[in-house]
This record gives structure tokens, sequence and C-alpha cells, in this order.
């Protein structure tokens, strides 16, 4: 069995005392929620981390709630959790979805949805031991200075793979951190203390794969909220995986659409992952399909127009393992499936 | 010993009130007390319990671990080798390389070009350097990043076809230098009766060029070596080997430690499947470093390891051409395959042999060549995997079969009654064929899966397909040429009613020592409880060859057998004396001993354990042994033993498969498999190799891909990279077992571990064609592929839309 690397445990019971913990710590300081992303990239030495801040024992970060209009999920929920409650399954149907299908039941036992939002990207030439790294001269997002996917690339392009974060995008999803203020905040006017700040989902994310987040390392995810959706909101969640457990997935499609009471398509939304270092919006679909009543020649017009449009801005790379053409050729065909389970 | 005193199907005693029953046509339950029954395996519990002791279980006073350091190049030479650093971390215990094991090895005595560490060169990235025993693992793995080791690199030949060019040149310079036909690992050509005659009397001849990709074994278990040296010498290896006999030999001569002096251990193996059955590297290294610290040394293989060491499935570049009257008989088969060896011999030789020499069953055609050539490149050494060398051969020749069939107008499975080659013949080959159940494997698979109602008829996306396949029970070479038996067993009985079996035999997990404890039981009429089999401790038992070419039930169940028959005769003849009766007259069997002629007689009936006290008093300390060596088989020509088999097995598969066309994804909802087993002694142990044979076929077919990418690399080397079916994935695995009864195989038994496999890689593609007319020559069969085969059809299709004239 590959080894963990020997790190020092915090085991902090509340949120205060997590980041005390990592501020005091330094840089080399990771938060475990589950453990089934970080521990893997650990032995795999693609995260080098002296602190570990365990964050099972805060009890405030775990569970589902309604918050006046706003559903809200604590991190440390475990996926199985999230993909069985009823709340989340009305609420958010493609997010229950997403958390339904992500690696195997027992990776959902022990897997969080904070840890999930907060998933390292993945590449094919990343995701490996030291040694088979090595072989290879490393590359850019670890230890190296070249990328094997795009010759030349001068910027990382691992895959944003968390399941969840798709249809937290369709539903507009406000996830809360965390933070000690750092000196140089304070010089710059911030309160000493617990610092709180709502970054909308679609606000997260660069389009870096080796840290696609715009959120430090120091800041603690506490909240995922999600606001209240009209009573005709649809969610769909479609998952690209050749066995029928366990893979991340190859290509991820969340769809959304609200229907008004006459049936009518009043809002549209589609988001890919697993493309880029970072989720890609369908831009065009609210264009083709708002204003459109599933069931119509209308309907199904702007829906094979859609499929077509969004193969232009949805372009697979070869950043995962897998055939990236068929992942590719993939890309409607699960456009216009996301969409028909929302009907 | 057996086979020249072949025991066949019969039960030792007489049947009582039964007429002479004739040697063949006897089913299963007829007679036997034990045989025929499913009994649980013998250490069923403890493995479902966690009590089953592997490998990495052991744990001695004082051990050291040990880790490799391996090549990050796959084609190298090593300049220096620099471990001083390594050697003064705190603690280190030991520090090795190549130089310290300069001994080539490898399990075939004719292609031996293994070292534990790399001498002079490496050959693949994963290839072993050096390594180190340190306190624990974190010490070792921390020495390891301290060795300095410089290379000069080499060119790397990554492709088959041009390591068969073996256009050598310094910069690139062989694989193996000084190996006589630089890459070439091994050539064989063999021609029987005129095939280009018997394509000019076909009326349809077909060739295609047709792909078997890489796979591997994914046994649970990572290979495991554990070493100690006693005081006085004594070297024992706990190891999870397959092979026990020949790791013995071959680090005895490696080490230079007498046979004698050097015990090997195989504990509970947690699967193998063919892919721990060559000596490798840390088997050699742990009795090394043992010797060298005077400690204990386990080395314990990471997930990745196992993957680099593989002896997995060779890739095979198969082109076939084969001819076949409008009647449906072949006339005549051609093959000529290219065999990606990877970067050592293993069973190579054997491989490139039985890539040809399997093919000729279960269907009879009067002319066959075969060319295959096996080259060395720059990756994971291949070996055998369950169905070694035989599976992609038939795969490629069943799918040219569906292709006659359709060519011809006749149903697939009607085409292979046709052709079937019968019982007790001989093949064009020279193989003597004698149990073949085959016919009834094809009615049971055809009755079972509604294929007459079925096959051409389900809507679109949905098809069945069928194939069939033969496969050796053992062969008669044994590897290492030598007039000693291939399967040797010893038994102890006392009068506490315990018989105790030692066998060489490797349990695997195929439930060998559970066949060694039916046959005891059936024999000597004991409980199953009472039963204990020692099993491949080489200080213990008797040689057994070891667990491969579905060896292990025909010889030491029949080595078993003749053990039992010599101690009956011991026990008999303690009770006739006791009785003042002739010792014909005692029936032991079924748990008890009678007078058969004055059965009513209570002092004459008794319990097996007094029995045993009866002998045991009179004939003194009791115990036998038996054994098992194969009768002269096979062609009188050069390589004509290899693939020669007292006994084979026969199969046919029908897969169901779901084709999805939108996304290309292919859904295996069923697999019929039908075997001939020749007689189930154990029909759940029976029943789970043919299940686990065939999942593994399809997952073959599927998902598997022992990759390697650019670099010269393993493409992924993990379980999740390397994807297995999980249970939700898996079809639903209908084991039809058909017995044919063998005239010398133990009770009538042959194998059943391998050749369940090979029909259903061929079955799938042919229900694949079924489904939506594409036929997937080309392994695996990934959505991909699927897809990109259908848009050819299409177009295909269109065009010959737009010829067609219209009317
Ligand atoms: C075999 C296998 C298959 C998998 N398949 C999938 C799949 O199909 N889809 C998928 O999406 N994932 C998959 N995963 C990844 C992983 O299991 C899930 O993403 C899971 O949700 C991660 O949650 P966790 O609680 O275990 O995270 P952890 O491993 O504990 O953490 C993941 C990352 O998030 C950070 N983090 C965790 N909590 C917080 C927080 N509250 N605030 C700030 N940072 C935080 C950690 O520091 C770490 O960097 C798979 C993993 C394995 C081993
Ligand atoms: S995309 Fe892959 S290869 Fe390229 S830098 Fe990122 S992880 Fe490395």
């Amino acid at each position: 069995m590959l080894r963990l690397p020997t790190f020092e445990l915090h085991k902090p019971t509340t949120v205060a005392a997590a980041l005390e913990a990592a501020a005091a710590s330094g840089p080399a300081t990771r938060f475990v929620a589950g453990g089934t992303d970080l521990l893997p990239n650990l032995k795999h030495e693609m995260i080098e981390a002296d602190h570990l801040v365990s964050l099972a024992g805060i009890e405030s970060l775990r569970g589902i709630r309604l918050d006046g209009d706003d559903l809200v999920i604590g991190p440390m929920t475990s996926l199985t959790d999230v993909a069985s409650s009823e709340l989340v399954q009305e609420r958010a149907p493609a997010l229950a979805q997403a958390a339904g299908v992500v690696a195997g039941p027992q990776h959902r036992n022990q897997g969080t949805l904070g840890g999930n939002v907060m998933l390292d990207t993945r590449c094919q030439w990343i995701n490996q031991s030291y040694f088979w790294r090595s072989a290879l001269g490393f590359c850019l997002k670890k230890d190296g200075t070249e990328c094997h996917v795009i010759e030349g690339g001068k910027r990382c392009v691992a895959a944003v793979s968390n399941d969840s974060i798709a249809p937290l995008y369709t539903v507009g999803a406000k996830l809360v951190f965390q933070s000690l203020a750092t000196p140089e905040m304070i010089a710059a006017g911030a309160p000493e203390g617990v610092q709180t700040r709502p970054v909308p989902v679609d606000a997260l994310f660069k389009a870096d794969g080796a840290y696609n987040k715009k959120v430090g390392l120091q800041e603690l995810l506490t909240e995922i909220r999600i606001p209240a959706l009209p009573a005709g909101h649809r969610g769909s969640y479609q998952k690209l995986r050749l066995r029928g457990s366990i893979d991340f997935p190859q290509l991820g499609i969340a769809a959304r659409l609200d229907l008004d009471e006459a049936g009518v398509i009043v809002h549209a939304d589609v988001v890919a992952i697993v493309v880029a270092a970072r989720p890609v919006r369908v831009k065009k679909a609210p264009d083709q399909l708002v204003g459109q009543t599933p069931g119509t020649p209308g309907f199904e017009a702007a829906l094979a127009e859609l499929c077509d449009l969004a193969t232009r801005s949805v372009k697979a790379l070869p950043n995962i393992p897998g055939d990236t053409e068929w992942r590719q050729r993939m890309v409607p065909v699960l456009i216009e499936d996301a969409i028909r389970a929302c009907v | 010993m057996a086979a020249r005193d072949q025991h066949g199907p019969g039960a030792p005693w007489p049947e009582e009130g039964a007429p002479e029953l004739a040697a063949t046509n006897r089913s299963s339950a007829e007679g036997f007390r034990a045989v025929g029954q499913s009994m649980r395996k013998l250490e069923g519990l403890d493995k479902a319990t966690g009590a089953a002791v592997y490998a990495d279980d052991i744990k001695l006073p004082g051990m050291l671990h040990a880790k490799t350091l391996r090549s990050p190049h796959c084609h190298a030479r090593i300049v220096r080798i620099d471990a001083s650093k390594a050697l003064a971390l705190s603690g280190v215990h030991a520090v090795i390389t190549g130089a310290d094991l300069p001994t080539k090895y490898g399990v075939i005595p004719w292609t031996q070009d293994e070292h534990a560490l790399a001498l002079d060169k490496v050959r693949f990235i994963g290839d072993e350097v050096a390594a180190v025993a340190a306190i624990d693992e974190d010490t070792a793995n921390a020495a390891l990043k301290l060795i300095e080791v410089e290379y000069e690199l080499l060119g790397a030949w990554l492709d088959p076809a041009e390591s068969r060019q073996n256009q050598l040149t310094d910069e690139r310079p062989a694989i193996h230098e000084g190996h006589k036909h630089g890459n070439i690992s091994k050539r064989v050509e063999l021609e029987f009766g005129d095939v280009e005659a018997a394509f000019e009397a076909a009326d349809v001849v077909l060739e295609n060029d047709f792909y078997f990709h890489s796979s591997t074994h994914a046994a649970i278990e990572p290979h495991c070596a554990v070493a100690r040296e006693s005081a006085d010498g004594l070297l024992t290896l706990w190891s999870s080997t397959q092979i026990t006999h020949y790791v013995q030999r071959e680090v005895s001569r490696v080490l230079g430690v007498p046979q004698s002096r050097l015990r090997v251990i195989q504990p509970n193996l947690g699967g193998a499947f063919g892919g721990k059955s060559d000596p490798f590297s840390l088997e050699f290294v742990v009795c090394k470093l043992a010797q060298l610290t005077g400690r204990p040394v386990k080395m314990l293989w990471t997930r990745e390891e196992v993957f680099y060491a593989h002896r997995g499935r060779h890739a095979m570049n198969m082109r076939y051409k084969s001819g076949v009257t409008k009647d449906g008989k072949l006339t005549g088969v051609s093959a000529d395959i290219l065999i990606d060896g990877g970067s050592y011999s293993s069973f190579g030789l054997v491989t490139t042999y039985y890539s040809g020499q399997l093919l000729t069953g279960p269907y009879d055609f009067p002319a066959y060549r075969f060319d295959s050539t096996r080259v060395f490149t720059n990756k994971p050494p291949c070996g055998p995997k369950r169905g070694h060398g035989s599976v992609q051969p038939r795969f490629a020749f069943e799918v040219q079969l569906d292709e006659l069939s359709e060519a011809i107008g006749m149903d697939p499975i009607d085409l292979r009654r046709v052709n079937d080659v019968g019982e007790h013949t001989e093949t064009v080959n020279g193989q003597r064929v004698t149990s073949n159940g085959f016919a009834a494997c094809l009615d049971a698979v055809e009755e079972q899966s509604a294929w007459k109602e079925r096959r051409g008829k389900l809507p679109a996306g949905h098809g069945l397909g069928v194939a069939g396949s033969m496969y050796i029970s053992g062969t008669n070479y044994p590897i290492y040429p030598n007039d000693m038996p291939q399967a040797g067993i010893q038994l102890k009985v006392d009068r506490s009613g315990l018989v105790t079996a030692f066998t060489g035999g490797n349990d695997i997990g195929q439930g060998s020592s559970s066949v060694v404890r039916t046959v005891i039981c059936e024999e000597l009429g004991v409980d199953s409880a009472d039963v204990r089999v020692v099993a491949a401790d080489t200080d213990l038992c008797p040689v057994d060859l070891g667990a491969y070419s579905s060896r292990v039930t025909f010889m030491v169940g029949n080595a078993t057998i003749d053990a039992c028959r010599n101690l009956r005769k011991l026990i008999c003849r303690g009770v006739a004396e006791e009785w003042g009766i002739d010792p014909s007259r005692v029936f032991l069997g079924r748990g008890e001993v009678f007078d058969t002629e004055n059965r009513g007689n209570p002092k004459r009936n008794i319990t097996t354990r007094r029995a045993f006290e009866i002998a045991e008093a009179r004939c003194d300390t009791l115990g036998s042994t038996g054994s098992y060596n194969t009768p002269k088989l096979g062609g009188d020509y050069r390589g004509g033993s290899i693939g020669a088999s007292p006994a084979y097995s026969f199969t046919a598969h029908v897969v169901e498969v779901l084709v999805d066309e939108r996304t290309g994804m292919i859904t295996v909802p069923n697999v019929w498999v039908a075997h001939d087993c020749g007689r189930a002694l154990n029909p759940m142990l029976v029943a789970g190799q043919m299940e686990g044979s065939a999942y593994m076929g399809i997952v073959e077919a599927l998902f598997e891909d022992h990759k390697v990418n650019r670099f010269g690399l393993h493409a992924g080397p993990s379980l999740l990279d390397y994807p297995l079916a999980t249970s939700v994935d898996c079809p639903d695995l209908h084991a039809l077992i058909v017995e044919s009864i063998d005239p010398e195989g133990p009770y009538g038994a042959k194998e059943a571990g391998e050749g369940p496999l090979h029909p259903a890689l061929p079955a799938l593609s042919n229900a694949i064609f079924d489904a939506v007319g594409i036929r997937l020559r080309k392994l695996p069969f990934t959505p991909g592929k699927v897809l990109a085969a259908l848009d050819e059809k299409r177009a295909r299709e269109a065009a010959s839309a737009e010829e067609a004239p219209s009317c």
C-alpha cells in the first residue's frame, strides 16, 4: 500500500478553533473533511501538508436545514445524507441526483458536500504516485514546468471534476467562507477575528487547474446556501462514466428549467463540468429555451439547436483519462438527456 | 503412480446390488457420497470472517521492511549507482543492487533473462534497480529517494511491429543485447495439411485482421513476501505465489542455497489468475536481505508495483484466414500472429506455441498453419493470464466463424455443430482428445438463452451471440524436463480419526485443497470435518508443479485417489486380519466399514475411526503416498508436446447484449456459460469458476486496458484508472455444468478454471453484430469504437443505397 506521509492532526470542535489552528500552522495546512480526496492526494505527494485540521468534530458544520427562504447545507453533511434528503430532493433535485452518483456508496458515506465543492482538479498526468510522475518529468501543476495536455501550455487545464458543482451553479448557490483576518487584512482596515464572506458559486472558480479556486486555503467553507426556487423549478444532472459506480465523471451536465403555470419555460440554465479547469456555462441555453413550451415542435427545434450550439463552447480536453473524442461527442447527448429529464 | 494406472471415473468399491456400472454415463450422484456435493471451500469461512492469514499478515519479531527502487526510464544502461547516502540513513539495515544477485533466472529454463535487480540495464519503467531494508516502510521509502542512479538513456521499443523489424542501432540496441534474434523473443511456424488446397476447396474464404489488447490479472491481494534465516542458516520464504516449487528452485539457484535448506510456504492467497506464476524479484530480494541483515524481512508491493510486474495477457495482432464449404464444413485455417511480449521472456516461449497449438478444437479442420512471433518491447513483461495464450486467437477465430456462418447463411450454433471434432479422436496437430461434451454445451446455451426464438429477431440494439472453445487440463510437459511425478501427495491417518493430506498443490482460491478433501472423503468415507489439508509448504509436502495450465484438479485429484487407494489397502488389510477374512470382503466407505458377506454381524460393522485404530495396531503407523504423471502425449514434431493435455475441457457461451446507439455504451444483461468439466467434483466450486471466468472475459472486453502511454509509462496503474466491473456492472451469469466423464480424470473430472473464459469475448462481439450489425474485431469494445463502427456502417449503407438502381 502507498504510505500516508506524516503530519500533525488537529481536532477542533468549533469553527473558531479550526480557523485558529489553520492560521497557527502556516501555509502547509489543509482542512480535512471526509478525506476521500485529500488522503489519496497526500499519498501521491501531489499535496504536501504538515498539518491537517479535521472538521469531523465540528457539529455546527453538519446538517440540512431551512433558514428563512434559504436551504442551508452544512459542508460536513455526507453525500449520502444530501442525496437522500427530502428537502434537497424537493428544492434542488439536480443536487440530490449529483450527490447520489459521486464515487461509490462507501465514498458517499465518508465524503462530504463541502469536500466535494472544494475538490481538487483532476488530470491523467497528475493523479498518480510520485514515482509515476517523476518518470515523465512531472508537470506544471506540481513539481514540474511542462503541461502534457497542451503542448507548450503555460497554464494547467486539469479538469474540475466535482459532480455537485454543476447543479450548485444552476440553482445559484452561495458559499459562505470564514477565515481569520490576516495582518495584511487588518492593516487594510478589516476588523480582527473571524471574517465571513459569501461567494456566489459561479464566482468561486478560475481557469487555472493548478488551484482553480479564488478562495485561499485558510478559508473555511461553513455553509452552502441555496435560495428558494420557484414552484415550477426542475433540475437534472447527467453523468458520463464507463462503470455504473465508483468512477469520477468523464463529463457532467446539469440542467435547470423553471416553468410557469402555463408550462412555458421562464428560466433555463445548462452547466458542464470535466471539460476544463472550471465549470462551463452554456450561455445560449436561455436564449434558446426561454419562452418555449416543452412538447411543442418549437421546443424540439430549440433543443436541437441548443445541443448543436453547445458543442462549440463545451470543448473536452485530453486532461482526464479516457476517450476525449467520445466525451466531446457526448456533450449534446447529455445536454439533451438533462433537458428532457426536466420536462 | 497414477496415469500408468489411470483412475478414471469409478468409485473404488463395488456398487451394492447394482450391476457393474459402465465406466461412462454415470450421473454425478450415482454411487458417490462426497463427489458431486457442493461443499463449502476449506478456507471459506476463514476468508469471509477475516481470520485467514495472508502473506502480509505475517509479522515476525525484529522484522524489517523492504522497498524497491524502480527505473523511471523504459530503456537505459545503468552507469553508476551510489547508495551511500541511503545506507547512512538511520534505520536502514541494508541496500542491495543487481551486483548482489547477479544470477539470471526465469520460469522457463531455456529463456532465463531476468535479474532480481537490474545488473547493467533497465528495460521498462518500473524495472527493479535496488532494494532497501529498514526498520519500517517509511524509512525504507525515504532511503530509496537517497539512492543515486546515473543512467545512459537508450531509444525505446514501444511498437511491436518495429521490434519485429529488428533494426538495431547503437542508440537503440536490442532490449536483450546478446539475444540471438535481437528483439524477436520466439517464433513458431507450424503447418498441418495443405492449407492452400483447403482454401481452394472452400466455397467462402474470409481473411481479416484482429487485435487483442493487453490486460492484467488484478488479483485483489498484491504480491508480498517474507523471509527469515534461522541461526543455523535455514531460509524460510513465505510468498504469495502459485508456484512454490519453481520459486524454491529458482531462489535456491540464484542465492546459492541448497533446496533442502530453503523452505517455501504459500500462505492464503488473495487471487492469482496466472499473475503469481513466475518467480518475482521480491522473493529473491527478501531472502538476500534476510541473509545480510540477520533479521526477517518483508516486502509488500503497492498496487502500482503489481501493475509493473504484470505478466498479464499479451497483446496480439492477428490475421486469420479461414475457408468453409456451403454446408458449413471448415476446410482450413491460417493465422499470422504478432505477440507483444513486453520486456522479458517469462512464459513467452509457451505463449507463442499456445497461440497456435490450442486452436485445433473443438472444431475439426483438415488443414492448419500458423506463424506466431513474440517480440520484446520496453513495457511491463507479459505472461500467463487465465486462458494463457489461447484467449486471443480464440477471440479472432470465433468472430471469423460467425462471419463465415453469416456468409453461407447458416445458424452460427449449427456451424459449430457441423465442425465438432467429437470424442476419442485426434486433432489436426496431433492432440489426443478423449471425452468431449461440446455438443451438449451448445445444446445447453441454445436452449437456456432461447436462441432459436430470439437470435436475429430481437429489436434493434438487442442481440445474442455464441462462441465455443476448448482448453487443456494440464499439459504433459513439465516446465523443466524430468521423469519425476508432476503431482505428489502424502496422507497421514491415525487413531483420532483424522486424515491429513500433504500436497504441494497451490490453492490460489480456485479450491484445489477442497478438491483433495472431497477425494479423501469419497475414498476413505470420512466426514469432511475430519480432513485437514496442508498445502504448498516445501518442507512438509511432496512436490507438485503448481497452479497453472489448469492442471491441479486433474493431476492432484488423481494423485490423491492414488494415495487414498494405497491407504485403503492398508486399512482393509488390518480389518480383514482382525476379522479373519479376505481383504476383498471389507467394504470401506460412506462412513462405514463392514464385511460384505456378513453385514448383519454387528461386530463386523464398525466406524471408520475404529477401522483406523485396528489398522494402526495391526499395520503400524498409517500413511501413504500417491502421485500422478501424464501418459506420453502430443504430436511427433518439435513442440508437439506443448499444448498436449491428458484431457480437454469444452465450453460454449451465449452472450446477450444491449447496445445504446446514441452513446455507444454496451450492457450485458446475461451470459449463459455451458462448460464440460468432465465431472463436477464440487459443483459449487465449478460454477464459481465458470462465473468468475465469464465475468473476467466480459470485463476484459468492455473495461480493462493495460495501456502504455507515449512515455512508455503504464497509463494508469491503479484500480481507479484500470477499471474492473463492480457488482453493478456485472451480468447475470448462468453456469450450466456439462459432465462428459473423462476416462482418465479423477472420477472423470477435467478443468474448470480457465476454459470457461474463452468464448466470452467473441460471443460478445458476435452479439453486438446481432444487435446493431457492426463487427468489432479490435478489443476493447469502448463506446467510442462502437460509435465509429456505427458511423461507418451508416456511411456504407448510404453509399450502397445510392449505388442501388432505383426502380
Ligand atoms: C475512488 C474514488 C472515486 C471518486 N469519484 C468521485 C466522483 O465520481 N465524483 C466526485 O465528485 N468525486 C469523486 N471522488 C472524490 C471524493 O470522494 C468526493 O469528491 C468527496 O465529496 C470529497 O469529500 P471529502 O469530504 O472526502 O473531502 P476531503 O478529501 O476531506 O477534502 C477535499 C478537499 O476539500 C477541502 N475541504 C474539505 N472541506 C472543506 C471546507 N469545509 N472548507 C474548505 N475546504 C475544505 C480539503 O482541504 C481538500 O482539499 C472520488 C474519490 C475516490 C477515492
Ligand atoms: S493539465 Fe494535467 S499535465 Fe497539464 S499541468 Fe495540469 S495536471 Fe499537469
